[in-house]
């Protein structure tokens, strides 16, 4: 029978705590630069111009049907050979990424899709009163989209990027397969290493059951707080 | 483009996988989902809450973790399994909490006075449930369970990190050998891309039907 000895999860707390720590920061990049792209996607598919409006689509379905673990092994494993063979050397060293970068830009690509859906709904939900009382104001659409539009839009849409931020801290764990030390690969090594596998992976399933409910609780704390007028 | 043709056959076997994978956990999972949707809303009160336990916590785990878990976990009580059935087991328990939310949520929905007017018909409770409250449950069902379908077969793909030969390993091997991987993920993407866009594209056809009715 298998005999549990929690001790072993201890003495290893740092690998754990690291690991989670490092999940943190690629989702929080991943989450960062992936609402970069989500919302030039979604400017691009209201902006009223067809080819520009499809390309943004055409991007969001290829990446919404494809699988995260591909794209990294693309991203991680692919890129660089591919660079090499294509691009001069000095272009091409600057695409081999290292297994963080590579995790951030997949997450950054992927959620992005799914971001860009969002901020469209957002944008889409902003009346249109707004924008025509912003122009009779004399603002540009530049203007009305950084000023009126994106502000407005932006508390609309705060608690699908919570949510998103919460999917992507979860999807992190796919970065152990391209040799990121985050929880997920913390958790590995120690179960293989001491062959304490129950409590390796209880413990690292409780940190991520645990940090994604304290998320979720601070996110809706944010969201009684601040209580938008739109 | 080449490398891809030259080994097409190695990609098809392992989509074959990918899709009898995901075809097991779409079905084992929604017959999972179904009485876990109605147990949340019905079950006696220990069942409603082992119930929300396993949908809270598969919910707030990442699949990957929950294949590792099992994968790993199972031998160390001495329970043999392989890659496959790890990550069969672990997509149904995965997909069953996600559909069990959706049934409940879409049972939820149905007004209450079809409960009672099917109540007044003399209906007991199985027969109120599949003749009256789930046919209007489905419509509002459908696209979010097709949502777990899209992601089943996207999540098959984590098997290949417990060796199981689905498409991604196939792709991920034919690179190692041929050294040229772009193409060969280019081509296993364009798979992923046709089976998740076939199926999507269903589920919005079969809406607008049901959205008839």
């Amino acid at each position: 029978m298998y005999d549990l000895d929690w001790g072993v999860v201890l003495t290893h707390r740092d690998a754990f705590l690291s690991g989670l720590w490092l999940a943190l920061r690629l989702a929080a990049w991943g989450l960062g630069f992936g609402s970069l792209i989500g919302l030039a996607l979604a400017f691009a598919r209201v902006s009223g111009s067809r080819p520009v409006s499809a390309l943004a689509a055409a991007y969001v379905e290829a990446l919404r049907n494809v699988p995260l673990l591909l794209l990294l092994f693309m991203i991680y494993f692919g890129l660089p050979i591919f660079a090499v063979k294509t691009f001069p050397p000095e272009i091409a060293g600057k695409l081999i990424l290292d297994g963080s970068t590579s995790a951030i830009v997949g997450l950054a690509l992927y959620a992005g899709a799914y971001l860009g859906e969002v901020f469209r709904g957002g944008i889409l939900a902003v009346g249109h009163s707004y924008r025509e009382a912003a122009r009779s104001l004399g603002l540009t659409g530049w203007g009305v989209a950084r000023y009126v539009t994106l502000p407005i839009m932006l508390r609309t849409v705060f608690p699908s990027l919570g949510n998103t931020f919460i999917s992507l801290f979860k999807d992190t764990s796919l970065a152990s397969a391209i040799a990121v030390p985050e929880l997920t690969f913390a958790t590995r090594e120690l179960s293989s290493d001491t062959f304490r596998v129950i409590e390796a992976w209880a413990a690292g399933g409780a940190l991520y059951l645990a940090t994604s409910f304290a998320i979720a609780l601070i996110l809706r704390a944010m969201e009684r707080r601040i209580r938008w007028s739109v | 483009m080449q490398v891809v043709w030259d080994n097409i056959g190695l990609l098809l076997i392992g989509l074959r996988s990918t899709l009898i994978l995901s075809a097991v956990t779409v079905v084992s999972g929604s017959a999972v989902g179904l009485l876990g949707g109605v147990g949340l809303l019905f079950g006696p009160l220990p069942v409603r809450g082992l119930l929300r336990a396993y949908v809270d916590i598969v919910r707030g785990l990442p699949l990957l973790v929950l294949i590792f878990f099992i994968f790993y976990g199972l031998p160390a009580i001495g329970l043999d399994v392989r890659g496959f059935e790890a990550g069969a087991l672990a997509l149904s328990l995965f997909a069953g909490a996600h559909v069990s939310e959706i049934v409940r949520g879409g049972i939820n929905a149905v007004p209450k006075g079809q409960i009672d007017a099917a109540k007044a018909l003399g209906l007991t409770f199985w027969p109120r449930l599949a003749w009256v409250v789930f046919p209007q449950a489905a419509p509002s069902m459908l696209p979010p369970w097709i949502n777990v379908v899209v992601e089943m077969v996207k999540g098959t793909s984590l098997v290949v990190l417990v060796s199981v030969n689905d498409l991604l390993f196939a792709a991920t091997k034919v690179a190692e050998r041929t050294a040229n991987p772009m193409p060969l993920y280019l081509a296993a993407a364009a798979l992923y891309f046709v089976v998740n866009f076939a199926i999507s594209r269903s589920g919005a056809w079969l809406e607008r039907r049901l959205s008839y009715g």
